[in-house]
Formats: C-alpha cells, sequence, structure tokens
C-alpha cells in the first residue's frame, strides 16, 4: 500500500532529522532514492534546486513533492506532508508541556556533542551519492560544480543567484 | 476564532515570503510575534528558538508549533502549522504538476543540466562550513568521515548513524568533561 509506504516513510523522516534543511536531504534521499525508487537521483536533485528557489521550508517542499512523485496525485503530497511534521507536533509539545529548559540539560548537551559531526557526516554523503552520471555527464559539470563550491564558499553566494546562473550555463554549454 | 485567524495569517506570510527554509525565517518570525504583536517576550522567544533548534524535524514547523500551543494550546499549534506549511505545499504542488510534463522539454534539459552540478555544490559547501564551526580536528574526523562513507557506499540508513550517534555522545560526553 503506498500511502501507508509514504506516510512510514516520512512520519521517520521528521522524527530522526536533526539539524535542519541539508541533513534532512540525505534523510529523504536515502529513503526516497536508494530505498523506495520513488525520484531518480536527477529528478532528486532537481527538486532540491525547486526547493530553494521557492519559499517554504526546504523539508516541506521535499515532501509534497516526493508524495506527489510517489502516489501521483495530490494525497500523496497532503499526507507526505502531514506525516513529516507529525512527530515535531508530537515531540514539541511534549517539550512546551514538560520540559522547558530542555536544552539546558547535561543530557541533551551530551546527546548534542555525538549527534553534530554525524550530521555533517550526512550532509556529506548527501553530496557523495548526488555525484552520479545523471548529473555529472561531462566536463562541463565539473567544471559548473568547482565554480560554483568556489562562489558559495568564498563569496557566499546565495542559493537562488547561484542556481540562475548555473542554469545560464547549462543553456550556454548544452 | 478571529486569534486563530491572525495565528494562521502570521505564519502563512512567513511562509509564503520566506526562502531558503528556517534559519531565513528566525527574523521574521521574531518581528512578527516579539516587534509587532508582543505576544512573546525576546529572551522567550530566544529559549523557543535554542529548544526548537535542537529538537528534530523542520525549523519553521517546530517554530509555528510550539508558538501556537504557547498562545493557545493544541488549536493554536494547528492554526499555526497549517500556515506556516500550506504556501509551500500550495506552490510545490503546482510545480510537481507542472514540472514532470516539462521535465522533457530540452530548454528545461539544458538549464537543468548546468544546474544539477551546482546544486551538489550548494550541499557540499555546508560540509566544509560546519566542519570549522563545530570544532572537527584531524584526531576527530574519523567519526564525520565514517558516518558519510557508512550512508554513501555502504546504504546504511542515516536514522541507525542518529540513534548511534546520540547514545554515543551520551555515553562518552556525560560526565560533563570534554
Amino acid at each position: 500500500m503506498i500511502y501507508w509506504q509514504i506516510f512510514k516513510t516520512f512520519f521517520k523522516i521528521g522524527l530522526f532529522n536533526f539539524g535542519g534543511g541539508y541533513p534532512m536531504i540525505s534523510f529523504i534521499q536515502n529513503e526516497v532514492v536508494l530505498r523506495h525508487g520513488w525520484l531518480s537521483n536527477a529528478e532528486f536533485t532537481d527538486i532540491v534546486a525547486v526547493s530553494q528557489m521557492t519559499p517554504g521550508p526546504v523539508g516541506i517542499n521535499m515532501a509534497t513533492y516526493t508524495g506527489y512523485a510517489a502516489a501521483d496525485n495530490v494525497w500523496g503530497a497532503a499526507l507526505a506532508t502531514f506525516a513529516v511534521c507529525l512527530p515535531s507536533f508530537i515531540v514539541m509539545i511534549l517539550i512546551a508541556r514538560y520540559f522547558l529548559k530542555y536544552q539546558n540539560k547535561p543530557v541533551v548537551q551530551a546527546v548534542f556533542k555525538g549527534l553534530r559531526p554525524a550530521i555533517i557526516g550526512l550532509i556529506a554523503a548527501a553530496a557523495l551519492v548526488l555525484c552520479d552520471g545523471q548529473n555529472f555527464i561531462d566536463g562541463k559539470s565539473y567544471f559548473i560544480f568547482a565554480v560554483s563550491f568556489f562562489l558559495v564558499l568564498r563569496f557566499k553566494l546565495h542559493p537562488i543567484p547561484l542556481i540562475c546562473l548555473a542554469g545560464l550555463a547549462g543553456i550556454v554549454f548544452y | 476564532m478571529k486569534f486563530y485567524w491572525q495565528l494562521f495569517f502570521i505564519f502563512f506570510k512567513i511562509g509564503a515570503f520566506t526562502l531558503g527554509g528556517g534559519y531565513a525565517m528566525l527574523p521574521l518570525i521574531e518581528a512578527e510575534l516579539v516587534n509587532k504583536h508582543k505576544w512573546i517576550g525576546k529572551k522567550e522567544f530566544l529559549d523557543m528558538t535554542a529548544m526548537a533548534q535542537s529538537a528534530p524535524g523542520i525549523l519553521a514547523v517546530n517554530m509555528a508549533i510550539f508558538t501556537g500551543y504557547k498562545l493557545r494550546s493544541y488549536m493554536g499549534a494547528i492554526a499555526a502549522t497549517l500556515g506556516a506549511v500550506l504556501p509551500s505545499f500550495v506552490i510545490i504542488l503546482l510545480v510537481a504538476i507542472f514540472f514532470r510534463d516539462f521535465k522533457n522539454n530540452p530548454w528545461v534539459e539544458r538549464i537543468f543540466a548546468g544546474i544539477r552540478p551546482a546544486v551538489v555544490a550548494l550541499i557540499a559547501v555546508p560540509v566544509f562550513r560546519l566542519s570549522r564551526s563545530a570544532g572537527i580536528t584531524y584526531k576527530t574526523i574519523w567519526w564525520p568521515v565514517l558516518c558519510a562513507v557508512a550512508v554513501w557506499w555502504w546504504k546504511v540508513s542515516p536514522v541507525y548513524i542518529v540513534i548511534v550517534a546520540a547514545a554515543g555522545g551520551y555515553v562518552f560526553c556525560r560526565g560533563g568533561k570534554k
């Protein structure tokens, strides 16, 4: 049953994602591209680009698109979005009721000491999985990658102008 | 009822006008809730932000739930969350419906052939930036590298990485040393 799969997948993503939008890319990629094959690697990359350019949280954008692609209708999109928010609902209300000052507790601090480097590893994995023949078709792809990397790292170029420039490069190169 | 609409509308505005996710939203949320409506104090806002960041899930959604719940319990949380989620949902749904037909257009193909490597770069940069701010050294680099290889090469689910990392942090750093 595809709807149960969608719900389970996005509930899990919402529950275990720590650290914001970039690690979430790794979670969604692992589930949606590698495990279920709902999207190809190239399509997944396109959606990351679209999510960066449209308003709203990246996680919601990704969940909505993937849910739509997996079920091929609006209900899939709605279910995925609902499922990715549900764990937040439970956790945040528990925190609001019982664990005020939760982030100052030594246990939480200790847990985050372990989590922080792992999250960096997850983001790195997301980038590595994306380095395949679908996204890098020839030498020009590596050129675009190198220039983009330099512009973002050195000049903190914002994702939107970067993606526009890269799209322009695509028209010129291909 | 009016209050719920107001709550919904504020988060709708935040969801509709911020690009690039949670961190970009924080100043907007602060401007609306702390400075304009004065529903939340400055100090309380900072505490809420810290908690929303350290909880799992999407930061903007966490903030919406937290604020809504504080102001008007469950219904408040639902109103605020719907507001935060709805703009993205509608926009991406339209994209999904049209993009799937558009995808095979040769112009779109060329544009995305250029965009894809840039997206990879966009994801690769935070790895280096965060490594610096997290104080990763040559001695500790094996741990993020191991996590990356496990997920990339052995296709381990990130869920297990998070569980192991959290447990590891708990066991090794609990004494408050380090």
